[in-house]
């Protein structure tokens, strides 16, 4: 009873937020728009097509490139990507967050202070930069490759804000009640803390995803990025590796920092209507 | 406040340690062999191939023993010995970087204080009044969710090629030598101002985003309706918030600074900026690997330092870190 009134209530503020309705539209588009897209075009991401340095017309929907390369269905291959990195990537640097997270907060200790040292040096280490080298050492990449890279170093600030709400929530009566029974650890972890932190988690889940999508983007724009497909980031090194700007060929470099920052943008965006949503506190703003 | 600072040293050390084992351990444990890489240029008769494939391992000590050449990179590196720059030959890497330094001084620094003053200070203003949380809010979302290297990108065709008023290339202009004087200072700037913009207006989205969030939290705890069941005047309960609201705000600076140096390599790469960033694309597209080494482990020493700083500025800000009620304070 209490439960699906709950429910209730929650989705009866998701529905009044603005910000959260205007997020998920945006990301909805660009979802579709990825699924639907291959439909979309005949041609292959490098295949040369049609003729160079063409501005945008009905043939080619964003134009060519200066080997006469199809820009739309770069776009299209390059949003695959981008999805990819940013739920393998943020997935993974959430994972990583969450197991350390729990550890450290509900252990506390000797494992605590281990676990919360190793965080706090991660946390120090430029991690693009870590991943410059590693990058520059590899002659083949590919986007899991690069989105497992970039999840293995972008956990640290996940997993210091998860041990924090651990660490409050432990010390719950009813977390004591359950240890009382007899319940094992990770099983306390499991059905009595993190359901009360679902709603965190998800938050974490989704700054994450962006991350990942932005980290990735300069990665690929150094030219460090996946050498066997296409992504955003690869486009705008190509553009300006091969002259778009002096050509004034906008059309080639201005589509993928669109759909990057109109994605990441609407991440963030929900991410704050959903804290609106889940936080009773900020509703009546 | 000792135990505050035992600490944070405490895994700076560690951290630095651990930087540069990596540093050490990604050219030596990576698929790739620098001498082969650097031998495959010269063609080389089969015999004398490996003759000078001998002589290099030697040059460079990697015919010794694992532990030993680490415990020689530690030796080197306390006498300021980083190697010889293979791009630049023969300059020792340690110059090199010294010589792109100044540009990343000067690029990051007013970039990372200005936009974490102005964002703050729009941030906190845009949590006070309908209109400007209308329109400064969206603009920080924007902003924020920008690749720093995109927006340098366009504000390079804007300004650099469509108006035509900014150069989009270079430290100074190529017809100048370095000197002192007005022209070339001017020069400087001139080509300073797209890349600081790009670094700025990223930067400055995301401190005005959390800065309002953080005021809204603030304005909701105990003690801001207690002042103002009080009747104290909305004016003073705001300046309360504002000073709680600074100091996640300045963990947040601490944490970004990676993400910061990051963008400041990428927006350095598509303005030819002559920094450390420019410097290290060019180092890996010529596989130099002892300018790699050395522009990593400067980038780590600069952040490290940088968090030092706001570890200081911290105690300066919240006074229970002074006391010692704070002794795991982030």
């Amino acid at each position: 009873m209490t439960e699906s009134k709950k429910k209730n209530e929650i989705l009866y503020f998701a529905l009044r937020n603005n910000k959260l309705k205007l997020g998920v539209a945006v990301l909805f588009v660009f979802v579709v728009l990825t699924l639907i897209g291959p439909l979309l075009t005949d041609y292959a991401p490098y295949d040369y097509v049609g003729p160079p340095y063409h501005p945008p017309s009905a043939e080619y929907w964003f134009g060519t490139t200066t080997f006469g390369q199809d820009v739309f269905t770069q776009f299209i291959l390059g949003l695959k990507a981008t999805f990819m990195v940013g739920i393998i990537g943020g997935g993974l640097a959430t994972l990583i967050g969450v197991v350390v997270g729990f550890t450290a907060g509900y252990r506390g200790g000797v494992v605590d202070e281990v676990l919360n040292m190793l965080t706090n040096i991660v946390l120090v280490i430029p991690t693009l930069a870590m991943l410059l080298i590693i990058a520059a050492y590899l002659t083949v990449r590919g986007v899991l490759a690069e989105s497992v890279f970039i999840g293995c170093t972008a956990w640290p600030w996940a997993a210091r804000a998860i041990r924090a709400q651990t660490f409050s929530l432990r010390s719950r009566d009813f977390v004591d009640l359950a240890r009382l029974s007899g319940m094992r650890s990770w099983k306390i972890i499991l059905s009595q803390i993190a359901p009360n932190m679902m709603s965190y988690l998800l938050l974490v889940f989704i700054l994450q995803f962006g991350g990942a999508i932005l980290t990735a983007a300069t990665l690929d724009f150094i030219g460090l990025g996946p050498t066997n497909a296409v992504s955003l980031g690869l486009m705008m090194n190509n553009a300006v590796l091969w002259g778009a700007l002096l050509l004034g060929m906008w059309w080639w470099f201005v589509p993928p920092g669109v759909a990057i920052m109109a994605i990441v943008g609407a991440l963030y965006v929900t991410n704050v209507g959903l804290d609106e949503v889940f936080n009773p506190k900020l509703r009546e703003m | 406040m000792k135990r505050y600072f035992g600490r944070k040293v405490l895994i700076y050390f560690l951290t630095f340690f651990l930087a540069v084992t990596i540093d050490w351990m990604i050219p030596r444990f990576m698929p790739g062999n620098p001498i082969q890489t650097m031998l495959s240029r010269a063609q080389l008769h089969a015999g004398a191939y490996e003759r000078i494939y001998d002589y290099y391992a030697g040059l460079f000590g990697l015919d010794l023993p694992a532990w030993q050449q680490y415990l020689n990179f530690w030796k080197a590196l306390f006498h300021g010995d980083l190697g010889i720059s293979v791009l630049l030959f023969p300059t020792p890497v340690t110059k090199v970087i010294m010589n792109a330094l100044p540009y990343d001084l000067f690029l990051l620094v007013p970039a990372i204080l200005l936009s974490w003053f102005a964002g703050n200070w729009f941030g906190a203003f845009a949590a006070r009044s309908k209109w400007l949380d209308n329109t400064i809010s969206p603009l920080g979302y924007i902003l924020t969710a920008t690749p720093y290297m995109w927006l340098g990108i366009v504000l390079a065709w804007a300004f650099g090629i469509v108006l035509d008023i900014f150069p989009i290339s270079g430290g100074y202009s190529f017809a100048l030598r370095p000197h002192l004087s007005w022209t070339f200072i001017g020069s400087l700037l001139q080509h300073w101002f797209l890349p600081f913009a790009s670094l700025f207006l990223v930067k400055f989205g995301g401190w005005a985003i959390g800065m309002r969030n953080m005021i809204i939290y603030e304005l909701e705890a105990d003690y801001a309706h207690y002042l103002e069941a009080l009747g104290a005047p909305k004016r003073l309960v705001r300046q309360y918030a504002f000073r709680n609201a600074i100091l996640p705000q300045l963990t947040g600076l601490a944490l970004d600074l990676g993400i910061i140096v990051a963008g400041a390599l990428a927006t350095e790469i598509v303005f030819s900026y002559p920094g450390i960033g420019y410097l290290l694309l060019g180092a890996i597209q010529n596989k130099d690997y002892f300018l790699i080494q050395g522009c990593f482990l400067f980038i780590i020493l600069g952040v490290l330092l940088a968090n030092f700083i706001i570890d200081i500025a911290y105690v300066l800000v919240d006074p229970r870190t002074r006391t010692g009620m704070m002794g795991e304070a982030s």
